[in-house]
């Protein structure tokens, strides 16, 4: 059997951008054309919610369902907004850019099916700043767009109108969280709102609004072509669809690979990454991102999908993972990401604000050799604390997972690092 | 006072929003582009623009780790300080930088060449450690393509 990579298939080899005219060649806006001329928005959602498509932005939350809240019809409050999460923010992360700087009209085009499924007026991108080709390539790939008609006011002759605009941001992790870059959208800080309101009914200037991840929006188009049986397939395991998946860290080719869904991390790892690199031991990973739990060794045969990660104790997150090999220390690399976590936080609860600082203090202690005995135990203590509902946002329940997961699976790292008084592990 | 091509530009930007508020973030990236930071006068003078206080604008801009509200000089660098970057010697390329520039994170050079910043996860772990250079990215470095790299800015 040939694996299907309908996301990647038709990304030049060259690192350039596929145009509009490379897009139709491929079939690029049929799916539009035939969602316009065949279908209702309620069909469009209902295919989409039948595909089992599952947010790829690292929450893994039906898409079908998220948009069946959208509220419908004649009376419901306009404009009505989509956007195209672009942030990509999440340590570890690389797979939205390669989407974007590869085959921008296909993001595109899956945002134009997202907004005609859920009637909305206005689109917009969210990018993060430092994605330089991304936001060229996107910005020019919208022109052309609407210049073939596949925008604007009545799109190819259909009467549904969408406008599309850009929006370049200007940094920090807390855009990416949906209800922060709805804040950073309306020019305000990104501070994270309430829920409920859901933003599906209450969002942009409290208009009815849809936030997804790029390679979730990239994945509409195919299911609109091909069919909800077809996107269900695709997949190893129940969750459906292909995934981008990525390995860094040190092994063999860093790298990112669209593979069937649930795809264990053994062929990921061994067969598209290479395997370690020569003298190193795999010890463990995050499976999907910074704000992931390890996996290790006994879970290299754990299929990579939403559902079977989670029952191994982590999440799928974003699918791109982080490689721990045993020659790296794993105290030194939590503290790198609690400094991040600390950092990023927004400050508006205390747990997340006071408790990661407090948190990055003493995983730095440990590393410079000065852990003190108890120091394990307050780590453990932190981590609790930001579980979900202690706190407003994910930030800080995300925070916690490499924590104590890392606590759980190289205890005696960290104990080794008190007892010495010092890293064992000479970096450099 | 905002030249009449930024004013130009902020107003493209207009169009695009409801509020004039939500420019903001916009408003101060194009000024940004032409000038290199946002002063206090800059900020004045885009609030006027927008009708806001410059008090919340700079509430908005310091939230914000790209808009700066200091002089930076005309090569910024930004090295990726995140986990995969970690794990891929960014210690050592830090060192590197920090030594043969001569500053630590947030300064500029005395001859105002450089400023050097950390930055969150470039999205290019698979090329790690990488930096950028007035936004462009590199990848895969180490001491001698980065000595190669301060070399080729003019
Ligand atoms: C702190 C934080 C940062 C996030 N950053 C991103 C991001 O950069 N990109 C993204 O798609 N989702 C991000 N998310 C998840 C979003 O809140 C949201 O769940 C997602 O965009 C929904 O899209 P999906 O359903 O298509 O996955 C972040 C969440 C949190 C808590
Ligand atoms: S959990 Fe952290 S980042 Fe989220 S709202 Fe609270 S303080 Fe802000």
């Amino acid at each position: 059997m040939t694996l299907e990579k309908p996301l990647t298939k038709d990304i030049p080899a060259d690192g350039r951008a596929l145009d509009l005219g490379g897009y139709e060649r491929v079939g690029g806006y049929q799916a539009l054309r035939k969602a316009l001329r065949d279908m209702t928005p309620q069909k469009v959602q209902e295919e989409v919610k039948n595909s089992g498509l599952r947010g790829r932005g690292g929450a893994g939350f039906s898409t079908g369902l998220k948009w069946s809240f959208t509220p419908m019809g004649a009376d419901a409050p306009r404009p009505k907004y989509v956007i195209a999460n672009a942030d990509e923010m999440e340590p570890g992360t690389f797979k939205d850019r390669h989407l974007m700087e590869g085959n921008p009209h296909q993001l595109i085009e899956g945002l134009i099916l997202t907004a005609y499924a859920n009637q909305a007026d206005i689109a917009y991108i969210f990018i993060r700043g430092e994605y330089k080709f991304s936001e060229e390539r996107l910005a020019r790939a919208v022109t052309e767009a609407y210049a073939a008609g596949y925008l604007g006011k009545n799109i190819l002759g259909s009467g549904y109108g969408l406008e599309m605009y850009l929006h370049v941001s200007a940094g920090r992790y807390m855009c990416g969280e949906e209800t922060g870059l709805l804040n950073a959208l309306e020019g305000k800080r990104a501070n994270p709102r309430a829920k409920p309101p859901f933003p599906q009914v209450s969002g942009l200037w409290g208009k009815p609004t849809i936030v997804n991840n790029v390679e979730t929006l990239a994945n509409v188009p195919h299911i609109i072509n091909h069919g909800a049986a077809w996107f269900q397939s695709l997949s190893h395991t129940k969750d459906a669809g292909t995934k981008l998946y990525g390995a860094s860290g040190k092994v063999k080719r860093p790298g990112l690979w669209e593979l069937p869904m649930g795809t264990t991390m053994r062929e990921i790892l061994e067969e598209h990454a290479g395997g370690m690199r020569e003298g190193l031991e795999f010890r463990g990973a995050l499976p999907g991102g910074a704000s992931t739990d390890f996996l290790v060794p006994q879970h290299l045969d754990v299929p990579m999908d939403f559902t079977e990660v989670q029952q191994a104790g982590s999440r799928l997150g974003t699918g791109t993972m982080v490689v721990l090999d045993d020659k790296t220390c794993p105290v030194g690399m939590v503290s790198n990401l609690i400094h991040f976590f600390a950092q990023e936080s927004c400050g508006w609860c205390t747990p997340c604000w006071s408790g990661l600082n407090w948190a990055k203090q003493i995983l730095k202690a440990l590393e410079d050799g000065e852990g003190k005995s108890g120091d394990l135990e307050k780590l453990e203590f932190q981590a609790k604390f930001w579980a979900p509902g202690h706190t407003f946002c994910a930030l800080a329940p995300g925070a916690a997972e490499p924590l104590q997961s890392a606590l759980k699976y190289f205890r005696d790292d960290f104990e080794r690092h008190i007892q010495d008084q010092c890293c064992a592990f000479q970096r450099r | 006072m905002l030249t009449t091509e930024e004013r130009q530009e902020i107003e493209v930007e207009m169009a695009r929003y409801p509020t004039r508020e939500a420019v903001c973030i916009d408003a101060m990236k194009i000024v940004q582009r032409h000038r290199g930071w946002v002063s206090d006068e800059s900020i004045r003078d885009i609030g006027e623009l927008l009708q806001m206080s410059s008090a919340d604008l700079d509430g908005v801009a310091t939230f914000y780790n790209l808009i700066f509200r200091k002089p930076v000089s005309p090569h910024v660098i930004m090295l990726c300080d995140s986990v995969s970057c970690w794990i891929m010697g960014y210690d050592r390329i830090r060192e590197h930088l920090t030594a043969r520039l001569g500053i630590q994170f947030g300064e500029t050079t005395a001859d105002n060449r450089f400023t050097l910043l950390p930055i969150v996860c470039l999205g290019a772990c698979e090329r790690a450690p990488a930096m950028t250079i007035d936004n462009d990215l590199y990848g895969n470095l180490d001491p001698a393509s980065v000595d190669r790299l301060l070399e080729g800015c003019k």
